[in-house]
């Protein structure tokens, strides 16, 4: 009877302590502003009433975020619980040994749902460090009025050399529209993205198996010098400062025939509140070069990891697992519609008859699934990574080449001298970094 | 004739005043009109000056999304802590070298401003571990002396040249008259130089306002004030002009608020000694 009583004391202790561990518990998630992340915080009350654990939010402005969690994660600051991170720095990440490998998610997540593009962008050694809340390519939007009013069609899959040609057809100055829209901003993840996997789709690379740079290759000179023709015959003024933002702005004006841009923009010009073209955008993969098999599209996700130093891996794990799985989409597509959801991270919402029906579903899909950030260019290459090379170097080298091609777009220096000079930061910073 | 040559010069200036403050007041102007239009509005071309169906959505996302109050209130700690602790250690400080300079002072306040040289990121390592070291990351203490040292030889400077107005003589009849140092900095020295003080006190509370270096990277969750508050509507990718526009214009107008109440205060005190 004693032992009985003793018994049931513990357990009721136990359960009373569990039930206020689970009610304390808080984690605290840095992440980026944009559309989707901000849905997902407006659900956290449901993932709260679900499991008792509390979430806080720090929301930055992405090149904030990405030198916030970088200095906390480099000194185990701890911070956060889970950090919202990009294929760029996960696998570095990943191999430092700062970040909790997600190797033991419950079956019900099915792991193996993950799109395999963002599965392996997000490993290490075969092991995930981030799961995917939405992942996205690149692709061509384009006016299907203008397209039709120029006598063409657009092709699923087209060349730069028809993409010039449409460019020509749908130019028009005194309509103020302009043939199309490309970034040309300096900044890695801005204008020096989209050059490096035009760069690709003209059989260029970033290196050599020796980890030689190439910007001393025909291949780049042919990529920077048609980039430039083309956008100054039939981009708009001042593209050289031009971002997805002001590119995406032009576009919901009417201002651009073609844009070639993230997957994801692809809801922001066909809703119709935000857009006066929403009814006439086309979509196709993003062009080659005439007879070059990579194309012009890169790869990334925005994810959700664990930092090495938290003091709650267990809770953040839970909600990683409730954030990204494919309850959650269902949640967002039965209050907000299909169009809504995040996109390019799970192979079952593209076999999903709703989703199908949403018109950029299939070219995202098509998308995604033609870009390979282990195999990106046509000649190999030692590194990891479309749109950017995963090692640390990269995002300060490559920021400073962008801003190098940004000036030979503004006219203060030829295409010729911007790749000297790209070639020579590039080999500098590469040596005294030991490669 | 000399009359109407005045008038007219008069009216030059006036309108002169006028464009530069209406050049200078513009972007914030932009800012405020911006935060009662739709997103597609805030991005027309061509821009939409008044002409536009005005709504106050941007104000109602921003309020449902973000606790404002608690924002503001780290914002009025951390600015009004660092402001008064940075006065308490100055007016000692600029009192020794006014009325009792030293071979090296010169060299000192040199010394002091050349820090301002130094590029934040180039110490944010260090302070960082050694706030982990503290227990002192995402707390306003450790802004609060952060933004203190950064700005201490802004307040150094300032209240030192105030002072300097000030003629040594006043303060030698006080010593005579029996004033100790203590009497001597707060009864005679402080009272002459409130309008300079004023100044100095408004000046650092706006630069320890609007300081976004270390406010951004210091804080997580807990000691987040309102440069964090704009910073998390602002996005490269996807247009939310309208709604940073909103953030912006509720993260402002605590200070613009002071700056109108206290403008005549502010001038007084940065024209202070100007004319003798």
């Amino acid at each position: 009877m004693r032992l009985k009583r003793v018994l049931g004391a513990t357990t009721a202790l136990t359960l009373c302590s569990a039930a206020a561990f689970a009610q304390d518990t808080t984690i605290t998630i840095a992440t980026v502003n944009n559309g989707d992340m901000v849905r997902m915080q407006g659900y956290t009350d449901e993932f709260t009433a679900q499991t008792g654990i509390g979430v806080e939010w720090v929301t930055l402005e992405e090149n904030v975020l990405r030198q916030r969690v970088t200095t906390d994660i480099t000194t185990r600051g701890g911070q956060f619980d889970i950090m919202t991170i990009g294929m760029y720095e996960t696998p570095i990440w990943g191999a430092n040994g700062w970040l909790v490998p997600l190797d033991d998610l419950s079956d019900e997540y099915d792991v193996n749902d993950i799109l395999p593009a963002m599965r392996d962008g997000l490993s290490h050694e075969g092991t995930l460090y981030a799961a995917p809340f939405y992942g996205e390519s690149s692709m061509i939007m384009y006016r299907t009025d203008l397209m039709e009013e120029a006598g063409l069609e657009m092709p699923d899959a087209p060349t730069w050399q028809f993409i010039r040609e449409a460019a020509a057809a749908m130019d028009n100055d005194e309509e103020d529209i302009n043939g199309i829209c490309l970034r040309g901003k300096a900044g890695w993840g801005e204008g020096g993205a989209f050059i490096t996997v035009t760069a690709n789709s003209f059989g260029a690379r970033w290196f050599d198996e020796n980890w030689d740079p190439q910007f001393d290759q025909p291949e780049w000179a042919e990529a920077v010098t048609f980039f430039k023709t083309l956008m100054d015959d039939y981009g708009p003024a001042g593209y050289a400062t031009n971002g997805f933002n002001e590119n995406l702005s032009l576009f919901q004006q009417g201002k651009c025939g073609m844009w070639i841009d993230a997957t994801v923009a692809a809801s922001f010009v066909t809703n119709p509140e935000d857009s006066t073209v929403a009814d006439h955008v086309g979509f196709a993969l993003a062009p080659n070069s005439e007879g070059v098999e990579k194309r012009a599209n890169w790869l990334w996700a925005w994810a959700l990891a664990i930092p090495a130093g938290t003091q709650q891996q267990d809770a953040a794990k839970q909600f990683i697992e409730w954030a990204t799985s494919k309850d959650y989409i269902e949640l967002v597509a039965e209050n907000e519609g299909w169009a809504n959801v995040p996109p390019g991270a799970r192979t079952s919402l593209y076999e999903t008859a709703e989703y199908q029906e949403v018109p950029f579903a299939q070219k995202t899909l098509d998308s995604i699934n033609a870009a390979d950030p282990t195999d990106p260019t046509v000649e190999p290459v030692p590194y990891v990574g479309i749109q950017f090379v995963a090692i640390p170097e990269f995002a300060g080298i490559a920021s400073q080449v962008s801003q190098e091609f940004s000036a030979a777009y503004a006219g203060q220096q030829t295409v010729e001298e911007a790749l000297e000079k790209a070639q020579a930061i590039t080999v500098e910073e590469m040596e005294a970094a030991g490669y | 004739m000399a009359r109407a040559v005045t008038s007219r010069r008069k009216a030059i200036n006036t309108a002169a005043a006028w464009t530069v403050g209406l050049l200078i007041f513009f972007p914030i102007l932009w800012t405020i009109l911006t935060s009662f239009k739709t997103e597609a509005q805030a991005i027309a071309d061509p821009p939409i000056f008044l002409g536009f169906d005005w709504t106050l959505e941007n104000y109602r996302v921003v309020q449902e999304r973000s606790d404002y109050m608690s924002f503001l209130w780290n914002s009025v700690i951390i600015a009004g802590g660092s402001t008064l602790l940075g006065v308490l250690i100055a007016v000692p400080a600029a009192w020794s070298m006014a009325f009792v300079p030293s071979k090296r002072t010169k060299d000192i306040l040199l010394w002091m401003l050349s820090t301002k040289m130094l590029p934040a990121v180039g110490v944010l390592y260090p302070i960082y571990l050694i706030c982990i070291e503290l227990g002192l990351l995402d707390s306003r203490a450790a802004l609060v002396v952060i933004l203190m040292l950064i700005n201490l030889p802004i307040i150094v400077w300032m209240l030192y040249t105030y002072f300097r107005e000030i003629p040594g003589e006043i303060l030698e009849a006080s010593r005579m008259d029996g004033a100790g140092l203590k009497e001597e900095i707060l009864h005679v020295l402080t009272p002459m130089a409130i309008p300079g003080i004023a100044s100095t006190i408004l000046l650092n509370f706006i630069l320890a306002w609007n300081e976004a270096f270390w406010t951004l990277n210091l804080t997580a969750a807990n000691a987040a004030p309102l440069t964090a508050f704009i910073a998390s509507y602002s996005s490269p990718e996807g247009l939310f002009y309208a709604k940073l526009s909103a953030a912006s214009t509720m993260a402002i107008a605590p200070i613009l608020i002071l700056g109108w109440f206290s403008q005549k205060q502010l001038v007084r005190g940065l024209t202070f000694g100007a004319v003798k």
